[in-house]
């Protein structure tokens, strides 16, 4: 069946699907989507009131608050889709014993139910972009390229992850090391500069990273007011077809034997 | 496929891994992999299983504990895809294999409903238009909005099975359902099978109760060991299942 056929088919069980995620998400919090509003903001100012002062010796970076932010959103996305897509498969056992269903629904709607989450947070930098009365340019509408990207590459390292987390379930706790690490060597709080007097393998790493790509396009739309250089698309249409396929690829070969591992 | 056959089962065998202990981190599978204790103790759970089924015939199917019944029910609804050899069906299957398999039990009633309905495919709007139908047919109307991880076996058995059976699929799979619910549910539930079955839904039905297979079956299938040990009429299979000197052997 095409992909297309299959969520035509299960459109009823996708929107299920997402519709509990982001009702058990929502339910234990009195502020319910105001939360994901707020979090983004408070941690920038307090990044900002913390890190602008460091950074400043690197030179100005014309409104931090809205450089950090853009990252801020970008790589939490990131993050979060996929630690949340990774136990998927684990945790939905109950229903997979049942009937059959194509499994990579659960770590789809996974990353669906938190592009909501992403689009709430979008409000977010608005709020902080008018409040820093930061220059808006039509450029901006090209955003949805990176956000594009990012979803992407994000569903295919989901795939990989759910389809890997059921033959190994440590796995799932080393990943907050990995994200961790992965966070260090995406320049989400820092400005690009401070990499001057890194090794040079540091510096090859963070632009090799899928993540500095997509955080380097979103940044030029929308904070820069320019279209960004076309190698950063080259490089991220990369990453996201490799994501694409190897985590299809692990996940198709695997999808048989989650029934008796679960 | 054959025109007249809803299920078409060709060769089926299942192989299982019976490792002892189940091999899922990675700081166990490096231990072992030193130590080089990854067993892989093969257990060949059916072997070389084949029949057809007739649309509209209802089949049981018989056999010990252990058997391969409810692994044979599995491959044909497709949560299990067998070792060796296919399966093919024609139409929509309303599997009842596990019980509160389908289900996400911190959920209520209502929302599981809804979940579960999802799952097997049906529209949300006909889940809505028989809501009332599914919660009444069940006799759950006082637990509509109770998480269903506080239900009994007997009333998730209830909710499984008329949720599935809420409208006719082409193949019915039962496995063992009725044997948790009380006389009164299961005389409702058997009075719905006949009713699907009128209408020409395919039954395929597991039961260690030997009067409800002949009761409810025309045709049944012995399994023993993950061999077909017989195959007929349902009265003449059971018959030799429950004869006293075959069990002794
Ligand atoms: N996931 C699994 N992993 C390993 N072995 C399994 C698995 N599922 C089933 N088996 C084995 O396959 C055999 C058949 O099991 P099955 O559940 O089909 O039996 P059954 O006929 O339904 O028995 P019962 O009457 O008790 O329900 C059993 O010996 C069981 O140990
Ligand atoms: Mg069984």
């Amino acid at each position: 069946m095409s992909l297309l056929s299959v969520f035509v088919k299960y459109r009823n069980l996708i929107s299920q699907l997402v519709a509990r995620d982001i009702k058990t998400k929502y339910r234990r919090s009195i502020l319910g989507l105001l939360w994901t509003v707020l979090n983004p903001l408070l941690m920038m100012t307090v990044l900002s009131i913390v890190f602008s002062y460091f950074f400043s010796r690197y030179g100005n970076i014309d409104n931090f608050p809205v450089y950090l932010l853009c990252g801020q959103v970008i790589f939490n996305f990131f993050n979060e889709s996929t630690s949340i897509a990774m136990g998927s498969i684990v945790h939905s056992g109950e229903l997979i014993k049942k009937v059959y269903v194509p499994k990579y629904l659960f770590p789809i709607t996974k990353v669906m139910s938190c592009s909501v989450n992403l689009l709430a947070s979008m409000i977010a930098l608005v709020i902080v972009m008018a409040v820093t009365r930061a220059r808006v340019t039509p450029t901006v509408l090209l955003a949805v390229l990176p956000l594009f990207y990012v979803l992407m590459f994000s569903t295919g390292v989901s795939l990989f992850l759910s389809a890997v987390a059921v033959s190994f379930r440590d796995l799932m706790h080393l990943y907050s090391v990995i994200t961790t690490a992965w966070m260090y060597l995406t320049p989400v709080i820092y400005p690009m500069e401070i990499l001057d007097k890194a090794p040079e393998w540091v510096k090859l790493i963070v632009n090799l990273n899928p993540m500095t790509a997509f955080i380097k396009i979103f940044r030029c739309v929308v904070l820069e007011g320019v279209t960004a250089p076309a190698i950063l698309h080259v490089q991220s249409i990369f990453w996201c077809a490799v994501a694409l396929a190897i985590g299809s690829l692990v996940f198709r070969k695997a999808q048989d034997n989650f029934i008796l591992k679960i | 496929m054959k025109i007249e056959n809803a299920i078409e089962v060709n060769d089926v065998s299942m192989c299982f891994n019976l490792s002892r202990e189940k091999v899922d981190s990675i700081k166990e599978y490096i231990i072992k992999a030193i130590k080089h204790q990854l067993f892989y103790e093969e257990f060949w759970a059916l072997n070389d299983v084949s029949f057809e089924v007739r649309k509209g015939d209802s089949v049981g199917l018989v056999g010990m504990n252990g058997s391969g019944k409810s692994t044979m029910l599995k491959i044909i609804a497709g949560v299990l895809k067998p070792t060796k050899g296919s399966v093919e069906t024609a139409g929509t299957i309303a599997p009842m294999i596990e019980l509160g398999a389908g289900f996400d039990h911190d959920l209520t009633a209502r929302e599981n409903i809804f979940l579960n309905g999802a799952l097997i495919g049906y529209p949300r709007e006909m889940l809505e238009d028989r809501f009332n139908n599914i919660i009444s047919f069940a006799g759950l109307e006082r637990f509509v909005d109770v998480p269903i991880k506080n239900f009994s076996s007997g009333m998730l058995a209830r909710l499984g099975f008329s949720i599935a059976t809420i409208v006719d699929a082409d193949i019915l799979i039962i496995d063992e359902i009725l044997s948790v619910g009380d006389y009164q549910f299961q005389n409702k539930c058997k009075k719905r099978i006949r009713e699907m079955m009128d209408r020409n839904t395919t039954v395929l039905f597991v039961s260690h109760s030997i009067e409800q297979v002949k009761e409810i079956c025309k045709k049944a299938i012995w399994i023993d060991q993950g061999h077909i040990r017989m195959m007929g009429e349902a009265e003449e299979v059971c018959d030799a299942y429950e004869d006293p000197n075959e069990k002794v052997k």
